[in-house]
């Protein structure tokens, strides 16, 4: 494949295939724009293998998801019994249930360790927004997705996990109520409820993904990657216009990315042959029972990558507030291009209450995660409010704290 | 092409202004009218709908402090048959009750009453805590490590740890807001209770 622009009209010229075909398709173009001519800085390290491990989650999600939608019937008379059929009786049917059940797992450990590349680096910062808001988006999209499919296997914990969210619209005041019975389209989660949600998960959804991903893409190759220095590799370019601190996505990152695939799909193997359910919280207990619209398991709690953002939610004690706490907790993170002041990008050459204020972030988070798995007592909800409170503490002092601080002096390029 | 391009051509850019929002506006009415399809097509079916027909319970098998659970609208109701003892405890706790009157509460009008029942003996109540949406669990005994050593009887909701009293009605600094709801219900005899219907002596429909 051709590297340089010159080579492009070349090939338009070629009486070869390639060149019939380019003739009549941007294919070359293309093609240098987003992989063989797409300059990258030079010093990706392992945060950088997220991007692309997302990209290759999706894949998994769609192929296996495929396959599923074969032998699934999406009515709450059969929904359970085919997911058993799956596993028992279609041939290779556990393993490709198994790898999409734990590929919505690996899909968020992905994710949040992306968006924590992002927050490190500040990746969120100009000129780069835009490609933050689109992540930010594709992250929303991905919860609704991933909740619309756990309602899917038609268990006690998918039933009742989606009559807690939904009724979540119910908190709303004055259209809350009927807004949750147009959701359901029932009284109560039903048939109806399953069947749109199937409709959902397999169509609407993943197309909207589809199209968010093209763009968050498109936006980072118009503004070009950040990096761990979190310095502009585009001011220096070399006589032919090209970054001198940067190297072509072909073949050197395609080649270190597949090596991170590889890595990636050794764990994920490992766990679908041997520890599929996750220890219950890829797939929980009360799932392994059909739904009973009369009896609420005695502990319910969402998958593990819900759970920071449920624990905000029950920690505080009145309904509507507790919905807009958790929802402000997703919301909030749109803002981090603007909550951010600091015109350092890089951890590395930030002060340190920067240092200290992600840490407490981070630490919230995780405690939150782990509180939201855990049943509510008097105690666990004290910690759940203490960490609430430092989760947002994090976005109502970073703005005031970011325009004076002390930062170390940036390079003027990568090392 | 520049504005002062089409003009020097002849282009009557006024012209095509009006004519591009009058499409515009025709356009937008379109689509608002048929999105109507798609968005009540998500409403409740009339085969929803008609599954609300009303359900009957026979009470004579009932033990005293014994629940049961009916399945009305796909939604649990429950019918607790209350003793004197349990009756009797209901008003020690009004001070630390929510909303001990039920008059933010969904109930119908004959069971705002300090039972929260056309029968004393006899709680009808919708299973469904009034925060997310579980349902609680039934906890007569008085005092249990979980839900407080002070705790005199009632349901408490395992999701969020919402706690009601014997007649439904909620305590102050838990997630739920309001009592748990009454379903419009009514005696046919003194032994069968017909969910989904009002008492019809009254003249409520």
């Amino acid at each position: 494949m051709s590297h340089k622009h010159s080579e492009t009209q070349a090939s338009e010229k070629q009486s070869s295939l390639l060149g019939w075909l380019d003739r009549r398709y941007p294919l070359v173009s293309t093609w240098n724009e987003h992989v063989g001519e797409y300059y990258a800085p030079k010093n990706f390290n392992f945060w950088y293998f997220f991007g692309s491990l997302a990209l290759l989650v999706l894949v998994n999600q769609f192929i296996t998801g495929i396959w599923l939608t074969m032998s699934y019937k999406p009515s709450a008379a059969e929904a359970f019994n085919s997911i058993e059929y799956i596993m028992r009786d279609v041939e290779w049917g556990w393993l490709i249930r198994y790898m999409h059940s734990t590929g919505a797992s690996a899909f968020f450990i992905v994710i949040y360790l992306h968006m924590m590349r992002g927050l490190l680096y500040g990746s969120y910062k100009e000129p780069r927004e835009l490609v933050w808001l689109l992540g930010m988006l594709l992250f929303l999209v991905l919860m609704a997705e991933a909740f619309m499919g756990y309602l899917l296997p038609w268990g006690q914990m998918s039933y009742w996990g989606a009559q807690v969210i939904i009724s979540l619209f119910g908190a709303i005041p004055v259209i809350g109520p009927d807004l949750a019975l147009w959701v359901r389209g029932d009284f109560v989660i039903s048939d109806v409820t399953l069947n749109r949600f199937f409709a959902l998960h397999v169509i609407a959804l993943p197309l909207i993904l589809i199209i968010l991903v093209f763009m968050h893409i498109v936006a980072l190759h118009k503004v070009g990657s950040n990096n761990p220095d979190g310095v502009e590799i585009k001011k220096y370019k070399n006589e032919s216009g090209l970054p001198i601190d940067g190297i072509p996505f072909h073949p050197y990152y395609s080649v270190k990315d597949s090596m991170g695939a590889v890595f990636f799909m050794i764990l994920f193997a490992f766990v679908v042959f041997y520890w599929p359910e996750g220890g219950g919280f890829f797939i929980e207990p009360p799932n392994f029972e059909p739904a009973n619209p009369l009896k609420t398991p005695d502990h319910i709690a969402p998958v593990w990558y819900f759970t920071p953002f449920y624990a905000i939610l029950r920690a505080v004690p009145d309904k509507f507030l507790g919905v807009v706490a958790m929802g402000g907790a997703i919301a909030v993170l749109f803002a981090m291009p603007w909550l951010d002041r600091c015109k350092v990008k890089s951890i590395r050459y930030r002060g340190a209450s920067f240092k200290l204020l992600l840490t407490m972030f981070v630490v919230s988070f995780i405690a939150l995660g782990y509180l939201g798995t855990q049943p509510s007592t008097p105690e666990l909800t004290k910690a759940a409010q203490l960490f609430t409170a430092l989760y947002f503490a994090f976005f109502l002092i970073l703005p005031f704290t970011s325009v004076n601080e002390k930062t170390k002096p940036i390079p003027e390029r990568v090392h | 092409m520049s504005t002062k391009e089409h003009k020097s051509k002849g282009v009557d850019l006024q012209r095509r202004k009006i004519l591009t929002g009058a499409t515009g506006v025709v356009g937008a009415a379109g689509a608002t009218f048929l999105a109507v399809p798609f968005v009540s097509s998500w409403q409740p079916s009339e085969k929803a709908k008609a599954a609300g027909a009303p359900v009957d319970i026979d009470l004579s098998k009932l033990q005293p402090g014994q629940m049961v659970t009916v399945s009305w609208r796909g939604k649990p109701v429950w019918v607790v048959r209350r003793t004197p003892d349990m009756l009797e405890r209901l008003s020690a706790s009004d001070s630390q009750l929510r909303d001990p009157a039920s008059q933010e509460s969904i109930q119908p009008d004959y069971c705002q009453n300090p039972s929260r029942a056309i029968n004393e003996e006899y709680l009808v109540v919708v299973g469904i805590c009034t925060h997310l949406g579980c349902a609680p669990l039934y906890r007569p005994a008085i005092g249990s490590p979980d839900v407080g050593a002070d705790w005199q009887g009632g349901f408490f909701c395992p999701c969020h740890g919402s706690r009601f009293d014997l007649a439904g009605r909620v305590f102050q600094s838990v997630p739920a807001p309001t009592n748990l709801e009454i379903p419009p219900h009514h005696f046919v005899n003194a032994n069968l209770v017909r969910i989904g219907e009002d008492p019809k002596k009254e003249g409520v429909a």
